[in-house]
C-alpha cells in the first residue's frame, strides 16, 4: 500500500465518521440558535435512536426500517419532553444553569436506559450488507454510504425546511431576533419545542445509521456529544452549514491524524485543533454570521 | 430601617462602607464557627469511613472553592476544571513517587505547572467576549486526561501512579491511614484557603472581579483590566485545584489513575458551584457538601443512583436557580418576617 | 411555592408516565436480580433449613455502572446468585451468607470510598472485587491497613506481583494469555506480528507483556497501534498495520472495540489472521462482530467450550452447571467476568465453611487453596502465589461459524 493509498483510506475513513459528527454537530446548532443554551443531552438523543432501534428489532421483530422509525419518533418525543419538563420551567435562567440542567437531563436519560436495557451493546444489522466496496484502492463499508446520505438528505431537508416552510422560516425569525419574532406573533416557546423536536430526531437519524458501524450501548453519548459539540464549534456555533462542515472536518482530521501522526493522540487531536481554531477564528470557520441564515 | 431611610442621600458612601465591615464582622464570626465546628468533627466522628468521606468533602471545597472565584466573580465557566486538579495530583504523585522529592516541594512544582497551563490557556481565550474559556477548558479537559493516559512512561498511563509516598509535616509523616491527621491536615488547608477567599474577594482586585461579573462594560470603563482580571482568576482557582491534586495524591489511596479527572469530575464541581449559589462565600461549600453527600447515600443502590442524580440537578436547578444558599436565605428571610407580622399582628391586637 | 409546583408538574407527569413506560416495556430486561433464582434453587423443604443467626458479609465491589459495566454487571449478578443459591440451601453451616455489593463506576476514588464503607461500617469479614485493575491497585493500600481479605477480580500482575499480604486475584493473567499466544505462534511458524491495543488500563498490561515476552518467543513487533474505548472507527490503525508486513494482528481490548475492529479488518480485506485476548471470551463479541468474528483466534478460559472438554476434565461439570444456572436466572449466556465473581466468591465461602469466619483466618485459609477447581481454572495459592493459575488455565479457541471452537 502507497502512501497514498494510505491517506485516501484515511480520508473515506474519517469521512464517514465525519457524517456523524456532522448531524450531531447539527443537533446542538439548532438548539443553540432557538434557545442560546449548548445542550448536553444531544448525545444522549444519538444513543436513544440507536438502542429504542436496537431494542424493538430484538424485542418485536419489526423489520429494520419501520424500528428506524420507531426509534425517530421516540427520541422526538424525548425530545419535547425534555423541552417541556427541564428546558422550559428553567426558562430565564442563566446559561451555566441551563447547561447544568441538560447536563443532569443527560445522565438521567442515560441512567434510565441503562436500568431498561442493561449495559451490553446491541447490534444493529447493516442496512446493505457488510461486503466492501472499493473505490480507488480504498474500502469503505456500505453503511458508510448510509451515514454519508443521510448527512446530505438531512441538510438538505433542513436547508427546506428553514427556507421554504412557515415554521423553518419562523425559527431562523426567532433565532436572529427574538423580540421582534414574537412582536410579528411568532410564539417563541413553541419555536424551542420544534427545535428540540428537530435536534431529537436528527440525532436519533445520526445514532440509527451509525448503530451498524459501531454498535450501540447505552453509554455511547456522552463522547459522541462531545465530539459532535467540538465539530459545532469548529464550524461556527449556530451555523448549520458550518456544522455539516466542521463534522466532516473533523473526522476526517482525526482519521489523518491517528493514521499519520499517532492512533494514541487521537482524541486529543479533536480538541487541539478545536482550540487552535478558535484562536485564530473565534467564532468558526464558517462562522461570523449568527443564525441559521445559510 | 427608618432612621436609615431619612439620613441624605451623600451618605450612600458611608451606608454602603458601612454595611461591607458589618458582612466582614459577620463573615469573620462566621468563618470562627467554621473553625471551630471542623476542630470538634473528629469527636464526634469515630468511624473511618465517614472520616473519609468528610476527606473528600474537604477536597470538594477546595475545588469549588476556587472554581467559585472564576465561575461567581469572574462571570467565566470552566468546562474542564478537572484537568487542574489532575495535573496538580499528577506533578506531585510523580514527583514523590518517582524521583523520590519531598512532598512539599512538591506542591510548589505542582502550583507552579497548573499555574502555568491556566495561564497559557486563560491568556489568548480570555481576551475574546463569550464563552470561549468554556469550550477551550472543555478541550483542556480531555486533552489533559488523553497526555495522562499515554506518557505511560512517565504517568503509569491507564494502569495508574503507584507507592506514592505519604505527605509529611514538620518531618514526620502523615500517616495517610490514620484517616483522623490527614482529616485534620486537608481540612487546616481548607480553612486557610477559605480565609484566603474571603479576603481575596473583598480585596480591591475582588471587588473588582465582581463589577466584571454584574457589567463587563461598566468594568471596563471604570479602568478595569477586565481581561488581566480574568486571567487571575483562572490562575488562582487552578491553583486552588492544584492543591486539591496534591492532596488527593498522597490521600490513603496513594495511588492515581486518569479516571477521577475527567469530564464527569468536571462537572460535578460546577454543579457544587452552581447547585451551591456561585458568587457567595458559603454556596459552593454548600454544594459541596450536598453533592457528595447525595453520592455517598446514593451508593448501595447501582444502577438506580444516576437516575436519582440526574432527576436532582434538574429538579433543584428549576426550583433554585440562584443556588442553594440564596435558597435558604430567601427561606430564613420570609420566616423572620412571618414571625415579624406575626408579632406585629400580636401588638395590634 | 404555588410558581414551583406550577413549573414542575410537567416533569412530575412525565416521570410518572416515564415508570408507567418501564412498567410495560421494560420489564423483560428489567434487573429482577431475586425472583429467577429463587426458582433455579428452590429450597428443598424438610432437608435445608431457613439459615439463622449473625450473618457472614462479603463485600462485593463491582463497576455495575459507568464504563466497565459490561464487566461488573455479570460479576455483580453472579454474586447475588451465589448468595441466593448459599442461603436457599441453608446458608454456611446454619448462619445466612449476606454479600453486600457497591458500585464503583469504574472510579478509584468512588471505589475507595466502597471499601471504606464495606470495612468500616459493614465491617464485612472480605472483599471480593473490584472489577478494574485500576481500581484494585487503589484499594491495596487500604485493604493492607485495614487488614481484610481482597480477592480481586481483575487481571493486572502488579495486583499480585510483588506478594501483598492481604490481596488475591482471581482472573486469568495477561502473561498466561500472551504465553499461550506466542506458543500457537511459534507453532504455526510466525515471526512478525502487529500488535493494536486499547489505550485503557486493559490494554496497557496486554501491550507491555506483548513486548516483554516477544524476544523470548522469536518474534518481532513491527507495528504498534493504539485504541481508545470509545473510538468508533479503527480503519486508520489498520490501513497502517496493512502497510507492513506483519503476519498477524494481535488485538487487545474488552467491549465493543475489538468487535470493529473485526469488522474493520473484513472491511480492509486484510488477509492476515485476526488474534484478540481473552477479553472477547463473550457472545457479545461474536454478536457484534457478525460474519467478521469467524477465523478469530484467541487464548480463553473453558467457559465458553465447555461442552467440548473431555468428561474426565476437573472443571467441565461445574461450568456446565453455571452456564445454565446463569443463563436461567438472566437470560443472558454466562460469560468470563461472571466467573471471575464465582470464583472470588466461592474462594471466601470455602474459608468460611471450613470454620474460618474472621479476617485472618480466611485469608489463611485461601492462602493454602490447592487444588480448587474454579471457573476460570485450577486454582494453587500459595504463600508467594496470590495469583493462583497458570498458563494451563487458557485454552486456544477459534470462532468458527459464528461458534467457539476449540483448536488444538
Amino acid at each position: 500500500m502507497t502512501l497514498a493509498e494510505q491517506i485516501w483510506q484515511f480520508f473515506l475513513s474519517g469521512l464517514t465518521t465525519g457524517g456523524t459528527y456532522a448531524l450531531i454537530a447539527l443537533g446542538f446548532s439548532l438548539v443553540y440558535n432557538a434557545t442560546g443554551v449548548i445542550n448536553f443531552a444531544q448525545g444522549e438523543f444519538v444513543m436513544l435512536g440507536g438502542m429504542i432501534t436496537a431494542a424493538s428489532m430484538t424485542a418485536w421483530g419489526l423489520p429494520l426500517w419501520s424500528a428506524a422509525l420507531i426509534g425517530i419518533a421516540g427520541t422526538t418525543l424525548v425530545g419535547i419532553a425534555l423541552d417541556r419538563a427541564a428546558i422550559r420551567p428553567a426558562r430565564g435562567a442563566s446559561i451555566v444553569v441551563l447547561i447544568i440542567i441538560t447536563v443532569g437531563a443527560s445522565i438521567f436519560i442515560r441512567g434510565v436506559a441503562g436500568i431498561i436495557w442493561g449495559p451490553d451493546e446491541r447490534v444493529v444489522p447493516a442496512f446493505s450488507g457488510e461486503a466492501p466496496i472499493g473505490i480507488f484502492g480504498a474500502n469503505i463499508t456500505p453503511q458508510s454510504l448510509w451515514v454519508l446520505g443521510a448527512t446530505l438528505v438531512t441538510a438538505i431537508a433542513m436547508w427546506l425546511t428553514f427556507e421554504y416552510t412557515v415554521i423553518g422560516k419562523a425559527m431562523r425569525a426567532c433565532a436572529i431576533n427574538p423580540q421582534a419574532a414574537r412582536l410579528c406573533g411568532i410564539e417563541l416557546s413553541r419555536m424551542i419545542s420544534w427545535s428540540l423536536a428537530l435536534a431529537a430526531a436528527i440525532g436519533a437519524i445520526a445514532g440509527i445509521v451509525l448503530a451498524p458501524i459501531t454498535m450501540t450501548q447505552y453509554n455511547v453519548g456522552t463522547m459522541l456529544g462531545l465530539k459532535g459539540f467540538c465539530a459545532a464549534m469548529l464550524g461556527g456555533l449556530g451555523n448549520g452549514l458550518g456544522a455539516i462542515a466542521g463534522g466532516l472536518l473533523l473526522g476526517v482530521l482525526e482519521a489523518l491524524g491517528a493514521g499519520l501522526i499517532s492512533s494514541q493522540y487521537k482524541d486529543a487531536i479533536a480538541f487541539v485543533v478545536l482550540i487552535a481554531v478558535l484562536l485564530v477564528r473565534p467564532s468558526g470557520i464558517l462562522g461570523g454570521r449568527r443564525g441559521g441564515e445559510e | 430601617m427608618a432612621a436609615v431611610r431619612e439620613v441624605p442621600p451623600d451618605n450612600d458612601v458611608h451606608d454602603e462602607v458601612l454595611a461591607a465591615t458589618q458582612r466582614r464582622r459577620a463573615q469573620k464570626v462566621q468563618i470562627a464557627a467554621f473553625f471551630l465546628f471542623v476542630a470538634l468533627v473528629p469527636l464526634a466522628v469515630h468511624n473511618r469511613y465517614y472520616l473519609h468521606i468528610l476527606i473528600v468533602v474537604g477536597l470538594n471545597l477546595i475545588l469549588a472553592t476556587g472554581l467559585n472565584l472564576l465561575m461567581g466573580y469572574a462571570g467565566q465557566v470552566s468546562l474542564g476544571h478537572a484537568a487542574f486538579y489532575g495535573i496538580g495530583a499528577y506533578v506531585s504523585g510523580i514527583l514523590t513517587a518517582t524521583y523520590g522529592c519531598n512532598p512539599w516541594a512538591a506542591l510548589l512544582a505542582a502550583l507552579a505547572v497548573t499555574s502555568l497551563v491556566a495561564w497559557l490557556v486563560g491568556k489568548p481565550t480570555l481576551r475574546l467576549r463569550g464563552h470561549y474559556l468554556a469550550m477551550a477548558t472543555l478541550g483542556v479537559g480531555i486533552i489533559v486526561v488523553v497526555v495522562i493516559r499515554q506518557t505511560t512512561g512517565l504517568t503509569g498511563g491507564a494502569a495508574g501512579l503507584t507507592e506514592i509516598p505519604s505527605m509529611t509535616l514538620f518531618g514526620r509523616e502523615l500517616q495517610s491511614n490514620m484517616d483522623m491527621h490527614y482529616f485534620y491536615f486537608v481540612w487546616a488547608w481548607v480553612c486557610l484557603l477559605t480565609v484566603l477567599f474571603a479576603n481575596l474577594v473583598e480585596s480591591r482586585p475582588g471587588r473588582a472581579l465582581r463589577a466584571l461579573h454584574d457589567s463587563e462594560l461598566a468594568a471596563q470603563t471604570l479602568g478595569v483590566d477586565t481581561a488581566a482580571f480574568k486571567v487571575r482568576a483562572l490562575v488562582i482557582s487552578a491553583a486552588y485545584a492544584s492543591i486539591a491534586g496534591t492532596l488527593y495524591a498522597h490521600s490513603s489511596m496513594r495511588f492515581l489513575s486518569p479516571t477521577p479527572f475527567g469530564f464527569h469530575t468536571s462537572i460535578a464541581l460546577l454543579v457544587m458551584v452552581v447547585l451551591g449559589g456561585q458568587g457567595t462565600l458559603w454556596g459552593p461549600a454548600l454544594g459541596a457538601v450536598t453533592i457528595t453527600a447525595i453520592q455517598e447515600a446514593l451508593r448501595p443502590y447501582a444502577d438506580y443512583d444516576i437516575v436519582v442524580y440526574g432527576l436532582l440537578l434538574v429538579v433543584m436547578m428549576i426550583v433554585m436557580p440562584g443556588g442553594l444558599s440564596r435558597a435558604l436565605g430567601a427561606l430564613y428571610g420570609r420566616l423572620r418576617e412571618r414571625v415579624a407580622r406575626h408579632r406585629a399582628g400580636d401588638v395590634a391586637r | 411555592m404555588s410558581d414551583v409546583t406550577r413549573r414542575l408538574w410537567p416533569l412530575l407527569m412525565l416521570l410518572g408516565l416515564g415508570v408507567l413506560a418501564a412498567l410495560v416495556a421494560g420489564c423483560p430486561k428489567e434487573p429482577e436480580v431475586v425472583a429467577p433464582i429463587v426458582e433455579v434453587v428452590p429450597p428443598e423443604e424438610g432437608r435445608s433449613q431457613e439459615p439463622t443467626g449473625e450473618p457472614l458479609k462479603i463485600g462485593g465491589i463491582f463497576a455495575v455502572t459507568g464504563p466497565a459495566s459490561a464487566l461488573g454487571e455479570p460479576e455483580a449478578d453472579t454474586a447475588r446468585m451465589l448468595e441466593e443459591q448459599i442461603n436457599a440451601e441453608g446458608g454456611i453451616d446454619g448462619r445466612p451468607l449476606q454479600i453486600i455489593i457497591r458500585d464503583t463506576k469504574g472510579d478509584e476514588t468512588e471505589g475507595l470510598a466502597a471499601v471504606k464503607e464495606l470495612v468500616d461500617r459493614e465491617e464485612v469479614l472480605a472483599i471480593v472485587g473490584p472489577s478494574r485493575s485500576g481500581t484494585t491497585l487503589g484499594i491495596i493500600e487500604t485493604v493492607e491497613q485495614a487488614e481484610v481479605p481482597l480477592v480481586s477480580c481483575a487481571a493486572a500482575s502488579k495486583i499480585t506481583n510483588p506478594v501483598k499480604t492481604w490481596v488475591f486475584s482471581t482472573p486469568q493473567s495477561d502473561a498466561d494469555a500472551v504465553t499461550r499466544i506466542y506458543g500457537y505462534l511459534q507453532d504455526q511458524d510466525i515471526t512478525r506480528i502487529a500488535a493494536l491495543t486499547a489505550s485503557s488500563g486493559y490494554g496497557i498490561a496486554g501491550l507491555e507483556q506483548l513486548e516483554e515476552q516477544a524476544p523470548d518467543a522469536g518474534l518481532e513487533i513491527v507495528a504498534k497501534e493504539e485504541f481508545a474505548d470509545t473510538d468508533t472507527d479503527m480503519t486508520a490503525q489498520l490501513t497502517n498495520i496493512k502497510g507492513t508486513d506483519a503476519q498477524v494482528v494481535i488485538c487487545w481490548g474488552i467491549g465493543p472495540t475489538p468487535s470493529l475492529v473485526a469488522k474493520n479488518v473484513a472491511q480492509l480485506q486484510m488477509e492476515i489472521p485476526l488474534i484478540m485476548s481473552h477479553g472477547v471470551a463473550n457472545a457479545r463479541f461474536i454478536e457484534g462482530a457478525g460474519d467478521a468474528a469467524n477465523g478469530v483466534i484467541l487464548p480463553a478460559g473453558r467457559l465458553i467450550v465447555a461442552a467440548q472438554l473431555p468428561d474426565d476434565d476437573p472443571q467441565k461439570a461445574l461450568l456446565l452447571d453455571y452456564a445454565k444456572q446463569y443463563e436461567d436466572a438472566f437470560g443472558k449466556p454466562a460469560d468470563t467476568f461472571g466467573g471471575h465473581a464465582w470464583d472470588a466468591v466461592m474462594l471466601v465461602v470455602e474459608a468460611m465453611r471450613a470454620g474460618a469466619t474472621d479476617r485472618a483466618a480466611i485469608r489463611d485459609y485461601i492462602e493454602q487453596t490447592e487444588g480448587f477447581a474454579g471457573i476460570g481454572g485450577v486454582f494453587n495459592f500459595s504463600a508467594d502465589a496470590h495469583y493462583g493459575l497458570n498458563p494451563e488455565a487458557f485454552v486456544m479457541v477459534e470462532i468458527v461459524d459464528g461458534a467457539w471452537t476449540l483448536i488444538e
